[in-house]
């Protein structure tokens, strides 16, 4: 019995245990389990790692400031420290394993730091959360583990639909990366980024323009300043021109087609380049095209002429003075002044065209020349004007004088030079020394003599008139004092008559008395006319019945 | 002079209720509360070692993970235990420090170190101190709960600090290892029977 109890547990005692290290060593399995499946995952989490280069670290701190994309955490810094030659801050960045798009090549970092501006406030959580790492993927096929962070945040992220284009200019302005771009004063774009030219000449503008937009850019586009306000004083009163307020705050552009070119053009392609006009006027004017040197010689002082003074065709500005020489004339022993201005055939309009239509050439070749030897031959004369009277700045006034003397282009030189003609002012001149010195000429001293003794001429008749003319004058008016004496007779006499008219009327004249009589009857009867008429107002019925019985006491006199 | 076994006196303890039950009658069961006798725990060195070996392994995750995520008008960190040492340290509050740094990586280390050597030195039948590895195993016991303030503070902070966009704190996985690793510490010095480390003197005998 002992024995056999004591057997009994001893088979599944064996049991038990064998079952008991199984069921207890499936905890640390599951635990090994767990960790190995995190182990691994967390290995698939983690993507390359990359260096990044900063200005400063500024705002960063290693093992806590995120990298973010559309503010989706794609990275993380882990590390910071100097460069080696101290010039700046080498961040080392861990991406996540979704983040492997950033380590494309042309991928940008830029640091997001509150900013404020004209156009806006941006990154302003970052005053809270502490500035953190914004990264831009690019389109490169080729990775790169090293990077430059950008100085500031770029203006366009990569996916943005638009395009690119290169704009020219002589100098920045007030422009500024951020600038707005405007299309009839809609904000299509802005600048992307700016940068002088390899030849330091001019400015490289980059300018984006976002997707619907981009298409009105055509070949034919020209971009203007849009910066600043544009006045202009006309007669129909003051117009001003400005884009928006944000323009003329940090500056602006703005691209359009001139009127003639407005119908459906492909959009210019991607890396198209523009010029950079500074305002929508000059934009907007015909397209200068190539350029020619026209040469003058002017043998007058041409005090006023400057470089840059404008060169009129008819009126019409088709050029600039783009240099002034003097020169010295051995066979003249004088200065002439050599004028070099550089024309516009195409500003000429018709003209050129319609020269270039019938000769048939294209503007690459001399015809520009030929048709300024055709125009000399018919009388083409530069002058210097007077443009302001006040300054007594000079222009170049190129005119038409058909009687001017025939003259030709010297052929032998390959540029064109256009004969001179004196200036209006300068013939006046020469005319009145012209004028003066016929003047000269006059002989007042022989006139003078003649005048003396035809003076001396009159002295003598005058003599005569006294002697002979005048005694008989005075005989004449003796008689007219006779003739005097007997009117006054014949007025007394009249007297005499008005005298007796006068006595027919006196008070106590029998013609005055019977007058007063005739003048009383008349009196009288003017009264008894008056009391009939008063009595028939009143009784108008007495006309036809005649008069009451106690009326007639009333009626007599 | 050693006191005699239960063995020697024909005796089992039961682990339900401590009645050492007598083996005369050949019971497997205990004469009181009929909950089956053992000699010592079965198993115990098998148990307690997988067991410690598992929060062992849960260990690494604990300490590598975050446990907890705070967040802050827009300013958003982890913290993993260590790293919350550090920055308390950094921070000054190095008492707070010290604290946390007991409880979450002291301890648990004390007892992977403590059991680890109680099951070598059972396992090699060593008869060396054995009173002062009693008192160890007591020890064990004793302070195997204080790891738990860790996730008691996480829990805590969870709770207190919701205050929606304006910050709040969260839990993250570590805390949830942290806490298996107690567990199973706590039960791995459950299941190690201290009488074995006193087994060793009979064979002396």
């Amino acid at each position: 019995m002992n024995d056999a109890q004591a057997n009994k547990p001893a088979p599944p005692e064996i049991q038990r245990r064998r079952w008991h290290v199984s069921l207890v060593w499936l905890v640390p399995l599951v635990a090994a389990l767990v960790g190995l499946s995190m182990l691994f995952r967390a290995w698939q989490d983690i993507g390359p790692t990359i260096e990044i280069r900063f200005a400063t670290a500024g705002g960063l701190s290693a093992g806590k400031t995120p990298v973010q994309y559309r503010d989706v955490v794609v990275g993380r810094l882990t590390e910071l420290k100097l460069s080696e030659d101290h010039s700046g801050v080498i961040g080392t960045v861990e991406l996540n394993r979704s983040g492997e798009a950033f380590t494309r090549e042309d991928t940008r970092f830029w640091v997001v730091r509150p900013q404020i501006d004209a156009s806006g406030v941006s990154g302003l959580e970052t005053l809270l959360s502490g500035g953190y790492i914004a990264a831009d993927p690019g389109t490169s096929s080729s990775t790169s583990k090293s990077f430059e962070a950008l100085d500031s945040p770029p203006q366009i992220i990569y996916d943005q639909a638009g395009s690119r284009f290169q704009v020219e200019a002589g100098d920045l302005g007030s422009l500024s990366v951020g600038s707005p771009v405007y299309y009839r004063r809609v904000p299509v774009g802005q600048v992307v980024s700016y940068g002088l030219a390899d030849s330091g000449e001019s400015v490289n503008i980059e300018v984006f323009v976002s997707a619907p937009h981009d298409r009105q850019v055509t070949d034919t586009t020209r971009f203007w300043n849009a910066s600043g306000i544009d006045l202009d004083l006309g007669t129909g009163g003051v117009n001003v021109d400005m884009q928006s307020l944000v323009a003329l705050v940090t500056g602006g552009l703005a691209f359009g087609s001139p009127p003639e070119d407005r119908q459906q053009r492909p959009p210019a392609g991607a890396d198209a380049r523009f010029q950079l006009f500074s305002n929508r006027e000059q934009a907007m004017a015909p397209q200068k095209g190539p350029s020619r040197k026209i040469r003058m010689r002017f043998t007058q002082s041409l005090r006023g002429l400057e470089e840059g003074a404008s060169v009129g065709f008819i009126g019409k500005t088709i050029g600039t003075v783009s240099r002034i020489t003097l020169d010295y004339d051995s066979e003249g022993g004088n200065f002439p002044v050599i004028v070099e201005a550089t024309v516009y055939p195409r500003l000429m309009g018709n003209v050129y065209q319609k020269f270039l239509q019938s000769s048939g050439q294209d503007e690459g070749g001399g015809a520009a020349r030929e048709l300024f030897a055709g125009l000399v031959g018919e009388g083409l004369r530069a002058e210097a004007r007077t443009s302001n009277l006040l300054s007594g700045k000079l222009y170049i006034a190129l005119e038409v004088y058909p009687d001017a003397e025939p003259a030709t282009m010297d052929s032998s030189n390959r540029g064109i030079s256009v004969p001179t003609r004196p200036s209006g002012l300068d013939r006046a001149q020469s005319q009145l020394i012209n004028l003066v010195d016929r003047l000269n000429k006059v002989p007042f001293e022989s006139i003078a003599a003649n005048l003396d003794s035809g003076l001396a001429e009159l002295n003598q008749t005058l003599e005569q008139i006294n002697d002979e003319v005048l005694p008989a004058t005075l005989t004449t008016l003796g008689g007219v004092d006779r003739l005097a004496a007997r009117m006054e007779t014949v007025l007394a006499s009249l007297s005499t008559a008005l005298g007796s008219a006068a006595e027919a009327f006196a008070a106590d004249s029998p013609e005055r008395e019977q007058l007063d009589r005739v003048l009383n009857e008349v009196e009288r009867m003017s009264r008894s006319v008056r009391q009939l008429s008063d009595y028939l107002r009143r009784h108008p019925e007495a006309l036809l019945r005649g008069r009451d019985q106690q009326d007639r006491s009333d009626l007599r006199p | 002079m050693t006191p005699p076994f239960a063995e020697q006196l024909n005796l089992r303890l039961c682990h339900r209720c401590k009645y050492a039950s007598p083996m005369d009658n050949g019971p497997s069961h205990c004469a009181r509360c009929m909950a089956p006798l053992h000699y010592r725990k079965p198993g115990a060195i098998t148990r307690a070692w997988a067991l410690t070996l598992a929060a062992l392994v849960l260990y690494v995750p604990a300490n590598t993970l975050p446990i907890m995520r705070t967040s802050a008008l827009h300013r958003d960190s982890t913290t993993t235990i260590l790293g919350s040492v550090v920055e308390l340290w950094q921070q000054g509050a190095w008492d707070i420090a010290l604290i946390i740094f007991i409880a979450s990586v002291g301890v648990p280390v004390t007892k992977f170190l403590a059991l680890g050597y109680l099951l070598v030195t059972v396992q090699w039948r060593s008869t060396r101190s054995r009173k002062e590895r009693t008192q160890l195993y007591r020890l064990l016991e004793l302070i195997g709960y204080w790891s738990m303030l860790d996730v008691f503070v996480a829990g805590l902070l969870t709770a207190l600090v919701q205050f929606g966009p304006l910050g709040g704190i969260e839990p993250r996985p570590g805390i949830l290892y942290f806490g298996l690793v107690v567990v199973l510490t706590m039960m791995a010095t459950l299941s190690f029977d201290p009488r074995l480390i006193w087994d060793t003197g009979k064979a002396n005998e």
